[in-house]
């Protein structure tokens, strides 16, 4: 939560500045940035601290557990995320079989730690375009490695609004899950009496 | 997905598995209340917490005003005078050269009278005349100039180096301090720069813009043009400079941004 709400913080202070040649409306807001622009940033500051280190614990947690190998997209995945994807919107009936989490989710997953990374790379070639002159330079220069920060930026609110909407739609059972490690499957007192 | 420890519990009665599953629940669920209460809570007090009181820098919350100053003692160990920014062709420099603001230079500029004042350590306050500056040699940077707004620009500066200034002027005592001051004849703009930023090779104290004699509004008669910082710190309009072991006051600092806004 603390995530989206620092990206929030996040887009309107610095990337409001820029944003507000598309949108019209938030000139005004133009008039508070001059200090909130020196918050947004001080916010940013500490949080990519916290994004960072977070990132790393996950990305080494999932190594270290092995739960990578449930996460990571497989050969066929490419294609059966797109049966997913026809499935969960109403267009196909049958979804294909899956493991712990469905082709189009390993592909989700594993995009978000890729643009994590992405992330702070783009974000270290910004803030420090003259120390890390290299990083900037993979990026296509400052002020590409801006824009694509900024889209990157973007992408976790789609990310995140997407993911809230299948999370509502998987329902109960599946959030209970998310949140214990288990899911209550035997419903049907024959399966759990027998074998 | 089930537990294999869930299976081995099977031969045990409905009654019992129900138990277990709501033993779970109730520690998983409670952590997840407890962690997510823990988070807003931070949230909260980190989003209230109280603003510092205005010193050398001021208007931040206090928590990421440290934030702020431990990014630096961080970041500033990737530092070094051989990290040059990038440079580019003079064609490739802004004609219509971007004017953020005056602040400090609003006054009208009394070019005959004016004189950069360099404190010295002895007390000794040299006098110094645009046209002594400019018998040193000349040092052209066009580079990508950054602000802090989110713009950047490539622009043409031409000037005598700190480091040549430093030297010409015999000021190798005052290097040995910390930090370096300046500010605006009226006072009404002023900087400081830690050592190591203002003695970087492509630091500059600019007379030139596009090949011309800098215009008024971009800092006439001699301004500061120093790649590894932020707009903010490329004051204009210089009046006086002055070397300290403690932070000299800087403008915007004291409005909450970073002391140090490094590149």
């Amino acid at each position: 939560m603390l995530i989206y709400w620092a990206n929030d913080e996040y887009k309107i202070t610095i990337f409001g500045h820029t944003y507000v040649r598309f949108f019209p409306d938030w000139y005004y807001n133009l008039l508070h940035i001059p200090a909130r622009l020196a918050e947004g940033m001080a916010f940013h500051f500490l949080f990519m601290w916290f994004f960072t280190l977070n990132g790393i614990f996950y990305v080494a947690y999932t190594i270290i557990s092995g739960a990578w190998r449930e996460l990571v997209p497989q050969k066929k995945s490419w294609k059966e995320a797109w049966l997913v994807l026809l499935h969960d919107l109403h267009i196909r009936k049958m979804a294909p079989p899956q493991n712990k989490y469905n082709a189009a989710q390993r592909i989700a997953y594993t995009a978000i730690i890729v643009m994590g990374i992405g992330s702070v790379i783009t974000g270290l070639a910004i803030y420090k375009p003259v120390q890390f002159y290299y990083l900037t330079w993979l990026c296509g220069g400052y002020h590409f490695a801006r824009i694509i920060h900024f889209a990157l930026t973007l992408g976790y609110v789609f990310f995140f609004l997407i993911h809230i909407v299948q999370v509502i739609i998987a329902g109960w059972n599946n959030f209970r899950s998310v949140i214990s490690g288990f899911e209550v499957v035997n419903e049907e007192p024959k399966t759990v009496t027998e074998e | 997905m089930s537990n294999p420890e869930e299976e081995d519990k099977q031969p045990d009665t409905g009654a019992a598995v129900q138990k277990q599953i709501n033993r779970r629940n109730f520690i998983s669920f409670g952590t997840f209340a407890v962690l997510g209460v823990a988070a807003f809570g931070g949230w909260k007090s980190l989003y209230n917490s109280a603003i510092e009181t205005t010193g050398i820098t001021g208007g931040a919350h206090k928590p990421l005003r440290r934030a702020l100053n431990k990014s630096e003692l961080f970041f500033r160990n990737f530092f070094s005078n051989n990290h040059l920014v990038k440079t580019y062709p003079k064609s490739m420099a802004a004609k219509k050269v971007r004017q953020n603001t005056s602040i400090g230079a609003d006054s009208k500029l009394d070019a005959d009278n004016w004189r950069l004042q360099v404190k010295k350590l002895s007390g000794e306050v040299l006098a110094i005349t645009i046209d002594e500056i400019k018998a040193l040699p000349k040092t052209d940077l066009v580079f990508d100039f950054k602000c802090v707004e989110g713009w950047d620009q490539i622009q043409h500066w031409g000037g005598v180096r700190f480091v040549d200034f430093v030297e010409h002027f015999g000021l190798q005592p005052e290097t040995k301090l910390n930090y370096v001051g300046m500010e605006t004849p009226d006072k009404g703009y002023y900087i400081g720069l830690d050592m190591d930023s203002a003695m970087h090779p492509q630091t500059i104290l600019a007379y030139e813009m596009n090949d011309m004699p800098l215009p008024v509004g971009h800092g006439a008669p001699l301004r500061l043009i120093i790649p590894v910082k932020y707009g903010i710190k490329n004051l204009k309009r210089i009046g006086n400079i002055n070397f300290s072991n403690h932070r000299p006051h800087d403008y915007w600092a004291e409005q909450g941004y970073d002391y140090y806004s490094g590149l």
